[in-house]
């Protein structure tokens, strides 16, 4: 384990934590807006201080963490178990089939870039929480999908396959049985940089106005609210904390990844 | 050579499919649209005559595609053919002769307004790289030189934050330093020579991270070889072996994923020019198309974005290809 991966599981745990235990961790109500109260700076009773309307900032990062981790583990799971469904069948089944998904789909969907497209399909959804996760479902099963399929024609060849084949055991039986358990490993660092970029994707669509909408604490939509002159000038904290925990969270989730990365490929491991 | 010519084909077999894909998947958008667009667009309070009116001036009264499945006046739904009289055919003639339709809102030819854009965008992805590659070469042949040293270890801390640091944090941040603090530029606009500065460092930002990675690695594996023995062995300078021996060979995959990165940068902007208020394609689509809801500008900026992403993307490849003997035969 090197140090950095070390200190990535850390902040992810935090993060988790954090999210999970959202509501007993924030000390204030996040919608509580006070105009008396704009624009304080970190203290004691504000840990990262207040906005433009007085509401307590700590307690939105706080809750924040919950929106960019069901985001973020939402779209990581549907996009793997789509990649991974579409991506052993082409590996598996090679000849035509292989040749439409990945000669064509595939690259249809790498011709786009992601977060344009996933732009363009919230623009004509309308924007929200869920479209916004059907968004980067539909931008992120392909990298999971070019994984896999690389995996599995690398393990399909392998002696044990022709041995339960051998055997006799159906298609269905060696995909499932015997190959994918053997090819899935590098889904695991994909993942972990699949977080790192879900996260990042839904600050940057909750910035550009087409995520979560602007009440709900999504750290994009605090960046967005923080940025207007007169916020900069009075407050800069309240674009500071919301951007330090979005580069903390995707700093850790690519911590994480590379480090994993690391531990399941030896040849890199000495590095 | 026969081989080469068939692969060349084959290639641009794969990507005149693709570019079908993509445009056919941009017309057919705006039917993702819940309800009615013309009331979307209209809003609430226009009269049904307008809305008609407004339907029969963009096409939206015609079917969307070459068959449907209409809800019919009994609430039953059965599949129609409706021939070539549909938006989608219509919608290739106007690609082909040049016409990407008219603004929802201004009327204006959408490929006017793109036109007008485009020079601004393709101007700030430059002036990113430009400032990309000035901090990375430098960078990444310090930290490859000195590897392993405190010097190494801290650049790649600086990249890596780089890397994570999304543009809508360092955006507002620079803003904030440069013009709110210090005053020394405009906070956003395009007026004067120096206000391409913030976007551009904001928009380079994180390729410059990535480039000094790459220029890092590079370095290290070129030093290695046995030419660098050679030249050492000859008596240059340490200065003339890194600078001219090293860097040249060195920099053949930095080109590379320069050339993709010029695809990532052009849709990167889009957020970049709404921080700054910089008029490019990015600002033209988040807040022209999508805050009026103007679906056909928004339609417009997605091809020319993808196009251009498109095009960038084949042209590294057959570059790349070119270069490197070694992929050509593979």
């Amino acid at each position: 384990m090197s140090r950095l991966s070390i200190i990535g599981i850390t902040i992810v745990t935090v993060f988790v934590l954090v999210a999970i235990f959202a509501p007993w961790i924030a000390p204030q109500d996040i919608g509580a807006t006070n105009l008396s109260m704009r624009y304080i700076g970190p203290s004691s009773a504000h840990w990262f201080g207040t906005d433009s309307t007085g509401r307590d900032i700590f307690s939105r990062v706080v809750f924040g963490a919950r929106i960019s981790l069901e985001v973020g583990i939402i779209v990581v799971v549907v996009s793997a178990l789509v990649g991974t469904s579409i991506g052993a069948v082409a590996g598996f089944y090679s000849g035509w089939v292989d040749r439409f998904l990945s000669g064509y789909l595939f690259n249809v969907f790498l011709a786009f870039p992601g977060l344009l497209l996933a732009i363009a399909l919230v623009a004509f959804l309308g924007a929200g929480l869920n479209k916004l996760i059907l968004a980067l479902c539909i931008i992120g099963w392909v990298g999971y999908a070019r994984l896999i399929r690389a995996q599995v024609l690398k393990v399909r060849e392998y002696d044990f396959v022709q041995a339960a084949r051998a055997l006799g055991a159906g298609d269905l039986r060696i995909l499932f049985l015997h190959i994918l358990p053997n090819a899935i490993q590098p889904l695991i660092v994909q993942a972990s940089l699949g977080m790192a970029g879900a996260v990042l994707s839904e600050a940057s669509l909750s910035f550009l106005g087409l995520g979560v909408p602007p009440p709900a604490p999504s750290w994009g939509v605090m960046i967005e609210e923080a940025r207007d002159l007169s916020t900069l000038q009075a407050a800069p904290h309240a674009l500071i904390f919301p951007g330090l925990a979005i580069a903390l969270t995707v700093l850790a989730f690519n911590f994480v990844g590379d480090g994993l990365r690391e531990y399941l490929d030896p040849r890199q491991r000495r590095r | 050579m026969r081989h080469k010519l068939l692969g060349l084909l084959r290639r641009a077999g794969i990507l005149i499919l693709v570019v079908w894909t993509v445009v056919s998947l941009v017309t057919i958008l705006i039917e993702l649209v819940p309800g009615d667009p013309a009331a979307a667009v209209l809003g609430d309070q226009a009269t049904a005559e307008q809305l008609a009116q407004f339907r029969a001036k963009h096409g939206l009264d015609r079917p969307p595609f070459f068959f449907g499945f209409p809800r019919e006046a009994n609430g039953q739904r059965h599949p129609r053919w409706y021939g070539f009289d549909n938006r989608y055919a219509d919608y290739w003639v106007a690609i082909l002769h040049g016409d990407l339709g008219s603004s929802f809102r201004t009327d204006r030819p959408v490929l006017e307004l793109i036109l007008e854009r485009y020079p601004a965008t393709i101007e700030l992805a430059i002036a990113a790289m430009l400032i990309a590659i000035g901090i990375a070469i430098p960078l990444g042949v310090v930290a490859g030189k000195n590897r392993g040293t405190w010097l190494d270890n801290g650049l790649s801390v600086i990249a890596l934050v780089g890397i994570s640091l999304p543009s809508f944090v360092i955006g507002p941040m620079l803003v904030y330093l440069f013009a709110v603090k210090l005053g020394w530029v405009a906070p956003s606009g395009r007026f004067d020579w120096s206000d391409i500065i913030l976007p551009a460092f904001t928009l380079g930002a994180a390729l410059s991270a990535i480039l000094t990675r790459m220029v890092r690695s590079s370095v290290i594996e070129e030093l290695n070889e046995g030419y660098v023995r050679t030249a050492r062995a000859k008596g240059l300078s340490e200065r003339t072996v890194v600078y001219k021996h090293v860097l040249k060979n060195g920099l053949i995959p930095v080109v590379t994923v320069l050339g993709l990165q010029l695809g990532v940068l052009l849709a990167g902007a889009i957020i970049t020019e709404k921080i700054f208020g910089w008029p490019g394609l990015g600002l033209l689509l988040v807040e022209d198309g999508i805050g009026k809801r103007d679906f056909s500008v928004v339609q417009g900026c997605v091809l020319a974005i993808s196009t251009t992403y498109i095009i960038a993307n084949t042209l590294t490849d057959m570059i790349y290809r070119w270069l490197d003997p070694r992929i050509r035969v593979s």
